[in-house]
């Protein structure tokens, strides 16, 4: 994996600016610490040689000149990190344990900061100190500071803490990024790779799923049902290619064979002559063919939505009764509509009345003589519902999902008269308007059923 | 009468023309869209098909333009596309009737006389004869030889649709779009069994009879001599 193509993953991106605002707010917070605590310090120091200068200062105007130069010695010699010098005016040193006056000047109040030579063994070192200074009565001169070496030293040390806080965070969010964009990425080449098997060809590949049930995994498995669907349709493309093969091939051959035999026999006008009205006829039966192949591709491909319009379900069904009423009739069989008032679907009627007329169509061929169809149309309970029944030999329960497979005939209907794409057709409509398209058992017979979701 | 075809494919040009001249029509044609607007606009035609993809000029876009310049020509489109809305957006251009190609012949010739007959002045007809039928359409009552008829309101309007064509082949399909207002054609030949029922309240005891089959076409309702 090469970097580059790691920086340039979403996942990297999103650890980088999550990395970036979480380095922000740590600094920010140990900041915020660090002037805290410093500040605090610093106060504290202020606050105890402010103290302390007061107390001299009183002790002077006690005590004067000797008591203040006894206590100055006392405590220059006890105290190690207090510093003192008290001087004449001329600022020659009385007593303490600074050998000279700072050369800085004094700021507001009296304050300085200033480095000074402290011996400490053998060495000499330069220590920072803050002090104060005090004018007395008689132009003498007093300076009460403290040695703020150790002080500065803890405030570097937790400014040094702060930055490698700071940096850790960085190095640990940087490797987590990385570490994380190369488990993502490459799973994410495992989808790619996929892909690109599937689309050279191998359609039976699926994306890999890590069972961890997470976001990419339900894009994986979303995928895999996407190419579950189109595997499906491509096998349903194959069987009509197949079963076009077989409904037009063999009568296109029906056909020239006969053409062919004719011209074989010795001529004739009426033998030419019934050839050609034969011929017109399967001409005709292939068209038939054709049409309902065509009509369910169209149905195949989705409506659009100004085909779609509010229809009475019961005045289609009263349409397409009235219609077969007599087709029955001749074969001996009743056709009864049992109808309810004002069902609504969306729906397109050219599509769902072709759809019911076949059903009825079916219903009639394969009921035997003195049998009975039915047309139910009602509301149930938040479909409406419309059924044809009839008292045939129905459909064997094993194969009844099979029939209304895509493109999927039985072999028993396929030698019966008519295209025998009737169902499929049926199928492709209902699916087509959200339909439940279900074959149950009349007993005997078979009851197909389309049940219209009704809107909310 | 005469006929403009413009259609493309030189073939099928050959055998509509010579199939309307067996017919007893006359037949013009043009292959691309140019010429058969120069030739509709430039002739008297009784009724023109159209084949709706043509090269220079498409078939809608052609019959938009005979409209536009107050052409009343009937026009039968010649579609290889056939859903409903092809059917809609035809018949919006200007379009009279559309055929959806393969097609066969007879149905073609049923359309295109249908077509001329229905451009004729039809003087608010109330009363329609065949004959000695007589169907009145404000009464909606049907009279053979002075025997009144009863019949349901579909096989009325179907006899309806016979009587105004008569004469004339009226296919199965042309019956199917225009008496049940369906575009698709049933598995089972739904429509010979209404006419069969049909014709055994009109024709049967009588000695002539008016609605006959014509093989491999459809049906003709007409005095026979």
């Amino acid at each position: 994996m090469r970097p580059s193509r790691l920086l340039r993953t979403s996942t990297f991106r999103l650890a980088l600016g999550y990395l970036v605002l979480f380095g922000l707010s740590v600094a920010a917070l140990l900041g915020f610490i660090y002037w805290n605590t410093t500040g605090f310090i610093a106060q504290q120091t202020d606050e105890t040689i402010a103290a302390e200068i007061t107390g001299l200062a009183e002790q002077y105007r006690r005590t004067g000149l000797a008591g203040l130069r006894r206590i100055v010695r006392e405590r220059s010699r006890d105290q190690r990190q207090s510093l003192y010098l008290f001087t004449d005016p001329d600022r020659r040193s009385i007593a303490g344990n600074l050998d000279s006056w700072p050369t800085v000047q004094a700021g507001p109040g009296g304050w300085l900061d200033f480095a000074y030579e402290r011996p400490v063994g053998a060495r000499v070192e330069t220590h920072h100190a803050r002090a104060r200074h005090l004018l007395l009565r008689g132009g003498f001169e007093l300076l009460v500071g403290r040695d703020v070496e150790e002080r500065h030293a803890l405030e570097q040390r937790i400014r040094d803490s702060l930055i490698w806080v700071v940096a850790l965070t960085i190095g640990l969010g940087l490797v987590g990024g990385v570490v994380m964009s190369r488990s993502w990425l490459r799973r994410i080449d495992g989808i790619n790779r996929t892909s690109r098997d599937i689309m050279a060809g191998d359609l039976g590949r699926r994306v890999p799923v890590s069972g961890s049930n997470d976001e990419l995994d339900r894009l994986a498995q979303n995928l895999n049902a996407m190419l579950d669907e189109i595997e499906r349709l491509m096998a349903g493309m194959r069987q009509v290619t197949d079963n076009i093969a077989h409904d037009l091939r063999s009568p296109l051959n029906r056909l020239r064979s006969r053409l062919e035999v004719t011209l074989l026999e010795p001529p004739s006008i009426e033998s030419y002559r019934a050839a050609l009205e034969r011929t017109i006829e399967d001409a005709e039966d292939l068209l038939h063919t054709f049409t309902a192949l065509l009509g369910i591709a169209q149905a195949e491909s989705g409506a659009k939505p100004e085909d779609m319009a509010d229809l009475d379900l019961d005045a289609l069904a009263r349409d397409v009764a009235e219609l077969y009423e007599p087709v029955a009739e001749d074969k001996g069989l009743s056709l009864t509509l049992v109808c309810g008032d004002g069902l609504t679907v969306k729906g397109n009627r050219h599509l769902l009345s072709q759809a019911l007329a076949n059903l009825v169509d079916n219903a009639i061929k394969y009921t035997p003589g003195s049998g009975a169809v039915i047309i139910t149309a009602r509301d149930a309970s938040g479909a409406v519902e419309v059924a044809v029944a009839d008292t045939g030999p129905g459909i064997p329960e094993g194969e009844r999902d099979r029939v209304l497979d895509r493109f999927v005939r039985l072999e028993s209907s396929r030698r019966s008269p008519g295209s025998g794409l009737g169902l499929s057709l049926v199928a492709a409509v209902a699916r087509l308007h959200g339909a439940d398209l279900t074959l149950e058992d009349n007993r005997p017979g078979l009851r197909a059923v389309m049940r219209f979701p009704t809107r909310p | 009468m005469r006929v403009l075809i413009i259609e493309d494919d030189p073939e099928a040009v050959e055998y509509m023309v010579k199939g309307l001249k067996e017919s007893g029509h006359v037949a013009d044609h043009a292959i691309d869209g140019e010429d058969g607007f120069q030739m509709a606009q430039g002739e008297e035609y009784d009724v023109l098909v159209v084949d709706r993809m043509l090269p220079k000029l498409d078939g809608l876009s052609l019959v938009g333009r005979l409209r536009a310049e107050g052409n009343q020509t009937p026009v039968l489109f010649l579609s290889a596309l056939g859903t409903v809305d092809d059917r809609v957006k035809g018949l919006r251009a200007g379009g009279d009737d559309y055929l959806v190609k393969p097609y066969a012949f007879s149905e073609l010739l049923a359309r295109i006389e249908a077509l001329v007959r229905r451009q004729r002045p039809a003087e608010a007809q109330t009363r329609l004869r065949v004959g000695d039928l007589e169907m009145d359409l404000l009464a909606r009552r049907v009279v053979r030889g002075g025997t009144r008829i009863e019949l349901q309101p579909r096989e009325f309007r179907l006899l309806e649709y016979l009587m105004k064509h008569a004469g004339q082949v009226v296919t199965r399909t042309m019956l199917l779009e225009n008496v049940w207002e369906y575009h698709f054609d049933p598995q089972t030949n739904v429509i010979d069994v209404h006419i069969s029922r049909l014709r055994a309240k009109i024709d049967k005891g009588f000695a002539r009879p008016l609605l006959n089959t014509v093989r491999g076409a459809g049906y003709c309702i007409r005095e026979t001599e």
